[in-house]
């Protein structure tokens, strides 16, 4: 029986038409507009003023707090304007505007392509390299992975799960990476399994992508013949269904263990990276080099440039689509990160930021959403949810406003992978009224269980 | 492209729809409908095209004009309803008698409730018993008056359940299981042949239509209920596989049991109805007044549907 989580799950269409598509290193434009708010938590502070000559790889924001990361210039040039700027969703947020002059790194960054193998045994030097040079968790939440690699000293890891399920449909990025740099991924996995101090690392990738199994699991076994920090590196080929890449489902997948209600992977012994993540960490520690780039897959049925670009962060969307011949006729939307659980663009002349994994072309045809019927209690997005709720009935309670009921039926739990929404036969917006109310409950939870003034 | 289409995730739809699903039931329930036909030849033809333009042009007209919303007849429903309850109709019911069956199952038990999801009721069932009750004579009289294939043996009119509550298990001896198997000599489109509606119950499987929770509890339920009367006294009580051949039992258990709107959502839910059903069933057809039992049980536990949503839930994540 082949590795996979428990509970619920979908089997849409993997489309995965761009898997083909090499890395290709996109040109810088001639400006990018560098966000502030790169990541989970408070955003960064800039830290240059409009005129400042700045490098590739010199920090431009600082972090504000405890959860939050250091961001750096992607390009060297000017800066032309530290200020508000509409990001994808068109909400203003601060960025950096940088005219783009060459292209000279930050001395100390190794950017030759020498593959660094051997694992530094100082925690700490690993966890500075890695909270300098701003990484964080790129399969989709971009929380900061110096936190996430420092669980408080109560809760011990044991595991620690590289994500390389990319169950997303058309999403091919880290599909390409396992090929292109597995040893990196695996030296990374090593050098966050240093840190954690934990026995045993599973990478775990979807029986869809049998060449990244393979060409991972080569890299494993190298690397073990090189030094004894790589023991206790497996992959794992996980069944190919939908959400399979989730955390909770990761883990329960690779572990057999569940994660409980409101409580985090560390409380079952788990730490979750992506493999794109962990290739950060390899170039953060073993070369010094922040992220400043990424790999963004851009696809669609309807799009002829299938490709995997490698992209400076804060490139415009408009100048990727651009480069690639614009946006296709046919499409009438845009969605950063995968067609389950992305995000639709409103603005395409924002840049991307360092956790876009993806520029997605859909059709009408593909994405409409047909009038909603009467709910005809088949119970399909109950049999889909992977977290156990009953979609149908928390809709309803939502309805009602009926917090009480909704908390006591785990609407706090779920985790808006859209399976409800997706299988539901009525179109009925499941999703839709179970995120508000989701919400809703938790800012009850976090009220009744906050300090009393 | 001028405007950009923003709207929360997911941004694909598996595309199954409630007509895709209500097309599959209307395609499962081809190999019964055919097996009826070829058996009850044209009379059968006018009790289906009946029922059928009936339950679809009531539904039709009472959304349109009574409840004055926008039809929603292309969603397939009543069609399997108009089948449904055709099927359980015996070819020589008078047209007028099915119509009132329609008007019941369409009108009071689905469209009073406020049409497809909201009844607590099976349509066609309770469509059915309406007419059994009202009308006995007609709806007892399973005799074929034309069919278009001859059954092995002499024709009768009164079914094999029948037979055994008034004449005693020994008018049932010697019954041949491989016939009722593929053709039976009589009785309801069910239990002409079950192979019909065992293709039928693979293939919503297949087409996951439907989950195999509810019949199989239903079938288990009859078959160890009715072995233990069996084991303890063959002469009097029929053998399970007698029960489980005959009357509405195969019918009822994967098409009527199993509908959305009137079972269980639960898996456990599921179960305990099926078992419900199988316990009513064999209450009924071994010490009840009435030959079978199926429709009967299917409603009482329709009422239960409720309450067993409200205790068997789904298991959750992370909360064993």
């Amino acid at each position: 029986m082949k590795n996979t989580f428990s509970i619920g799950g979908v089997h849409p269409n993997d489309s995965k038409i761009s898997a083909d598509c090499a890395i290709e290193v996109l040109p810088a434009p001639k400006t990018v507009y560098i966000s502030m708010a790169q990541h989970l938590g408070g955003p960064a502070k800039a830290i240059v003023a409009p005129g400042d000559k700045v490098k590739t790889g010199q920090v431009i924001g600082e972090p504000t707090a405890f959860i939050s990361a250091y961001v750096h210039s992607s390009v060297s040039g000017t800066v032309k304007s530290v200020g508000l700027r509409k990001d994808l969703a068109g909400i203003p947020v601060i960025h950096v505007e940088i005219d783009v002059e060459g292209d000279e790194w930050m001395e100390g960054i190794d950017t030759s392509d020498r593959l660094v193998t051997e694992i530094p045994q100082d925690k700490s030097f690993i966890i500075d390299r890695i909270k300098n040079n701003g990484v964080v968790g790129l399969g989709g939440a971009t929380f900061p992975t110096n936190v996430k690699l420092c669980p408080p000293p109560d809760k011990k890891a044991e595991v620690l799960i590289l994500n390389g399920a990319e169950c997303e449909p058309y999403l091919t990025s880290d599909y390409r990476i396992m090929l292109e740099k597995s040893e990196q991924i695996v030296i990374g996995a090593a050098l966050m399994k240093k840190v954690l101090g934990v026995e045993r690392t599973v990478i775990g990738i979807e029986e869809n992508k049998p060449k990244a199994i393979e060409a991972m699991k080569k890299a494993v076994s190298s690397l073990k013949a090189v030094s004894g920090d790589y023991s206790g590196i497996e992959v794992m080929t996980l069944k190919k269904k939908y959400p399979q890449g989730g955390e909770k489902q990761l883990i329960d997948a690779v572990m057999h263990r569940q994660v409980r209600s409101m409580g985090l992977p560390i409380d079952v012994g788990a730490v979750v990276q992506n493999v794109a993540t962990s290739l950060a960490v390899y170039d953060a520690v073993q070369k010094n080099r922040p992220i400043v780039d990424n790999t963004v897959t851009v696809t669609g049925d309807c799009f002829s440039r299938q490709s995997n670009l490698l992209v400076r962060v804060g490139t415009p969307v408009s100048y990727i689509i651009d480069y690639l011949g614009g946006v296709p006729e046919k499409a009438v939307k845009v969605v950063s990160g995968g067609p389950m659980m992305g995000k639709a663009i409103a603005n395409l002349d924002a840049a991307t930021l360092k956790g876009t994994s993806s520029v997605l072309f859909l059709t009408e045809e593909q994405t409409k959403r047909k009038p909603q019927s009467n709910c005809i209690r088949c119970g399909k997005c109950a049999d889909a949810c992977p977290m156990g709720l009953e979609p149908f009935l928390l809709n309803k309670l939502a309805k009602n406003g009926m917090m009480d009921e909704l908390e006591a039926n785990a609407v706090q739990d779920c985790i808006e992978c859209g399976c409800c929404l997706y299988s539901c036969p009525a179109n009925i917006p499941l999703l839709d009224v179970i995120r508000l109310a989701k919400g809703d409950v938790i800012r009850i939870i976090r009220s009744r269980t906050a300090p009393k003034k | 492209m001028d405007k950009l289409l923003v709207s929360p995730s997911p941004h694909i739809h598996s595309r199954t729809s409630t007509s895709s699903l209500m097309l599959d039931v209307v395609i499962a329930l081809m190999p019964v409908t055919i097996v009826s036909v070829l058996f009850y030849g044209w009379p059968e033809i006018l009790v289906l095209c009946v029922s059928i333009v009936s339950c679809v042009a009531l539904e039709y007209l009472i959304t349109r004009f009574m409840l004055k919303k926008k039809p929603a007849v292309s969603d397939f429903s009543a069609v399997v309803t108009g089948i449904l309850l055709a099927l359980n109709l015996p070819s020589t019911t008078p047209w007028w008698v099915v119509f009132i069956g329609a008007v019941i199952a369409i009108g009071v038990v689905k469209m009073t409730f406020g049409g497809l999801g909201q009844n607590l009721f099976n349509p066609a069932i309770a469509g059915r018993v309406f007419l059994l009750l009202s009308f006995p004579t007609y709806m007892t009289n399973w005799a074929s008056t034309g069919g278009f294939i001859k059954a092995t043996d002499a024709v009768s009119g009164s079914t094999l359940l029948g037979i055994l509550k008034e004449e005693g298990i020994n008018a049932v001896a010697g019954t041949d299981y491989l016939n009722m198997l593929f053709l039976n000599t009589g009785g309801s489109a069910g239990e002409l042949s079950a192979i019909a509606v065992i293709i039928g119950f693979i293939y919503l499987l297949a087409r996951k239509v439907i989950k195999p929770y509810i019949t199989l509890s239903i079938l288990v339920t009859v078959f160890v209920f009715a072995g233990i009367f069996w084991l303890v006294n063959p002469t009097e009580y029929a053998d399970p596989l007698f029960h489980l051949l005959t009357g509405g039992i195969l019918l009822g258990s994967v098409f009527m049991a199993t509908d959305y709107v009137t079972s269980p959502m639960s898996n456990l839910g599921g179960i305990i109805f099926g078992i419900g059903i199988g316990v009513i069933t064999m209450v009924i057809r071994l010490f009840g007044a009435y030959p079978e039992g199926v429709s009967f049980a299917i409603l009482i536990m329709n009422m239960t549907v409720p309450l067993i949503n409200r205790f068997c839930h789904q298991k959750k994540y992370g909360r064993a």
